[in-house]
């Protein structure tokens, strides 16, 4: 249980022959993998089309990819949203190597905020387009406030005190405040989904592209979170506390050596990847028009498994993992029913960890291998 | 504090010295005639016997668990999916379920007239070992690559997808018209535990339960202490301390590792045969992420890799769950002004008992000797001389 016990792949099996090839089936698998399913369904529709309503008690068949359009429509803006937490895992994991299970749950709680503060600022749905957007604007920055702090203590009061102790031991307790931050959702909003007002008419479609809708819905999810990302990767290339978090990534007590101050920087990618989650949760609770306290357990493991895809440690992956992930969910719940999509998620997630552990863009870090 | 610790201490090092070498074993008989006559002092079916019932359930899974993330080191999130696969085999393979087979071997009178698999208990119970044995090496073998965090999303996920496929197992069908589960519905009239010459076990006397389950308990506490001080046993820790050292010595990699997940989930399974005929129902909803935390909370505030630890954390988290919180506290919030029964916060209140444990006590209530001289700074000397020596069984503590 040392951190000895974490190293990459025992010496004997990196020198087997196949190793070569393992490595090379590895990226390509994994593209290969991730294309099925579209590809698959691209040519299913195409040839032996799908049912797009009755007509007078018959079924219309059509024969194009406006279905598939419309999946990625879905998936793409659903995937903008777990790119947004999947950056928090990123953030986190480069940082510290821990798998920050309670960030979905801090996600869940910025949509709880979110929700919460609209009634206190009396946004309705008869509220004026000015209002709305300056409204809106306002919750996001104190959901952001808000969940980046939650983080910040977070990390203060469970992960630094076992900052020294074996991985396993923050590992739980990160599981620990995921179950503490449930609760507190379960007793402030109770234990069934809730709906919250449609504030932005979201499935009113703004324009169409080849006969699929742009909803209002899918254009929020992408207005929000790509100046989010140019924001956050300006932040990590320019400034000078973005060199002191990329300097503790590569290498803790070198950087404490040259005179960073470690603690904070770890506390800073804290509050930054809680600020990225409670955007994500304005952003969910705007999009699905309802919330549950469960909300987020499931989108934690969705955007750890887009981060993991994307390459963990990576911002730029966990942007594509997200997206991809969308994909595949939009894909599944359309195809094979909502049901099963969580499964097929989670078998990509073992797809991808057999395949290529490092994910598309991911680097060899400290210790992955 | 820690003076009475030390002054603790010296007792039971001066204690060992002076007591004959039988003395564990009068102990361990002693402890397991107490078990054999507890039911006796109480109601045969009263709320207490129920809760210690499932408290020694949860031991026995505590155990399994600790085999794979104590000895071995592999943090496994998806225990769960054997409790799933343990309890389903019991309802596959001990109801009326399966409507178009005929098979009956060694149950009761009742039970062989009726349509369905019915197999003995026993032969359940090995059969649940079997089917998780597999399943824990099937999900050891993506694993093996892995780094420890890493280990823990795989298993997590294959927990999650076990869980799915029991919902979603309505619309699976196996022929015949039969599908895999009955999904939310739940498998339920599954079969009681029959003996000949004992009858069938009924929900009005729990006491046949207590001793069956206790008779469980013991089996696999004794697999497991002769585990730990065996080769493997040793090749676990050293694989759990050192990977890459153990593997150069010669530890066999992959079997050490596919040893220690097939064990563990066999003791899963077991369990979950029992609860599955303990509550009469198999029912897709038992299996929730939820529940391997509760049992991977066991396994830490017993004391991670301990034996003891892993039984005293399963029967202490089993009553706080199963009697404490529902029939002595549940009422408390509302008594205090809250307006909420304690009941629902139950897996907030096992968080939140983790996180206390990580940060004020990691190594847990019965910690393992070797962890224990990892995790203290001071090593009191008796606890030092016992590391040094290298032919004393270690964490008997």
């Amino acid at each position: 249980m040392e951190t000895t016990t974490i190293s990459p792949i025992p010496p004997p099996v990196a020198a087997h022959p196949l190793a070569a090839v393992r490595r090379y089936f590895g990226r390509w698998g994994l593209i290969a993998a991730l294309a099925a399913l579209p590809i698959y369904y691209g040519i299913s529709d195409l040839t032996r089309g799908y049912q797009a309503g009755y007509v007078a008690g018959h079924v219309v068949m059509h024969h194009d990819l406006s279905k598939l359009g419309f999946n990625f429509a879905v998936g793409l803006s659903n995937g903008a949203i777990w790119a947004l937490i999947a950056i928090g895992y990123t953030l986190v994991y480069g940082i510290i190597e821990l798998i920050n299970f309670a960030h979905g749950d801090v996600f869940m709680i910025g949509s709880f905020t979110a929700v919460g503060l609209w009634g206190t600022l009396g946004l309705g749905l008869t509220t004026g387009a000015l209002g709305l957007i300056g409204g809106l604007i306002v919750t996001l920055i104190i959901t952001m406030l808000v969940t980046g702090s939650l983080n910040v203590l977070i990390e203060r009061v469970a992960y630094r005190p076992l900052r020294g102790a074996p991985k396993l031991a923050a590992l739980i307790t990160a599981v620990g405040f995921s179950f503490i931050l449930q609760n507190v959702g379960l007793l402030w909003r109770g234990g069934s989904p809730q709906s919250v007002n449609d504030l932005i008419r979201t499935q009113q479609a703004v324009f169409t592209i080849g006969g699929v809708p742009i909803q209002r819905g899918y254009i929020l999810a992408f207005a929000v979170m790509i100046p989010l990302v140019f924001a956050l990767t300006w932040f990590i290339n320019t400034t000078r506390a973005g060199r002191a978090m990329r300097a503790t990534a590569q290498d803790p007590e070198a950087a404490r050596l040259m005179g960073i101050n470690v603690n904070a920087t770890i506390s800073l990618t804290f509050l930054l990847g809680g600020m990225l989650a409670g955007a994500a949760g304005l952003v969910y609770a705007l999009y699905e028009t309802n919330v549950w306290y469960f909300q987020g357990f499931k989108a934690g493991l969705i955007a750890f498994t887009a981060a993991v895809m994307g390459g963990i440690g990576n911002v730029r992956g966990a942007v594509l993992g997200g997206l991809i992930i969308g994909v595949i969910q939009a894909l599944s719940d359309s195809r094979l029913g909502p049901q099963w999509t969580e499964a097929v998620v989670f078998g990509y997630l073992i797809a991808i960890m057999v395949l290529r552990p490092r994910g598309l863009l991911g680097e060899e870090t400290r210790e992955a291998g | 504090m820690s003076e009475l610790r030390a002054l603790l201490r010296e007792w039971r090092a001066a204690a060992g010295k002076r007591l004959p070498p039988w003395s564990s074993r009068a102990l361990a008989g002693f402890f397991i005639v107490i078990g054999i006559v507890l039911p006796f002092g109480f109601g045969s079916a009263s709320g207490f016997m129920n809760a210690t019932i499932i408290a020694l359930a949860y031991a026995v899974m505590s155990l399994g668990l600790n085999i794979v993330v104590g000895f071995a080191g592999l943090l496994d999130l998806g225990y769960v999916a054997f409790y799933a696969l343990g309890a389903y085999s019991l309802g596959w393979f001990g109801s009326g379920f399966f409507f178009k087979a005929q098979v009956h071997v060694l149950v009761s009178k009742v039970a062989s007239t009726l349509p369905g698999v019915h197999l003995n208990f026993i032969l359940i119970l090995i059969a649940a070992a079997l089917i998780c044995a597999a399943a824990g090496a099937v999900i050891g073998l993506p694993t093996l690559r892995l780094r420890g965090d890493y280990i823990a999303i795989v298993t997590l996920a294959f927990g999650e997808i076990i869980g799915d496929v029991a919902v979603n197992g309505q619309s699976v069908h196996v022929g015949g018209g039969m599908t895999l589960t009955a999904g939310n519905l739940g498998i339920s009239a599954v079969d009681a535990p029959y003996f000949p010459g004992i009858g069938s076990f009924g929900l009005l006397d729990l006491r046949p339960w207590y001793w069956l389950i206790f008779a469980i308990l013991l089996v696999v506490l004794f697999v497991n202490l002769r585990l730990r001080d065996s080769r493997l046993g040793r090749a676990w820790v050293a694989l759990r301390e050192d990977e890459v050292a153990a593997v150069s010595m010669g530890i066999p990699l992959v079997k050490t590792k596919l040893l220690a997940y097939a064990i563990g989930a066999a003791f899963g399974g077991m369990s979950g045969a029992f609860f599955g005929t303990y509550y009469t129902e198999v029912n897709a909803g038992q299996f929730q992420f939820g529940f391997s935390i509760f049992i991977l909370a066991m396994v830490i505030i017993g004391g991670l890799g301990s034996i003891w630890g892993a039984v005293v954390g399963g029967m202490v988290l089993g009553y706080i769950n199963n009697y404490l919180i529902p029939d002595v506290l549940n009422t408390l919030p509302s008594k205090l002004g809250f307006n909420f029964q304690l009941t629902e916060v139950e897996f907030g209140i096992f968080g939140f008992l983790l996180v206390i444990m990580m940060v004020l006590r990691p190594q847990g209530l019965i910690p393992e000797r070797r962890r224990r001289l990892e995790l203290t700074a001071e090593i009191a000397p008796a606890d030092a001389q016992l590391a040094e020596a290298p032919g004393t069984p270690g964490g008997a503590a």
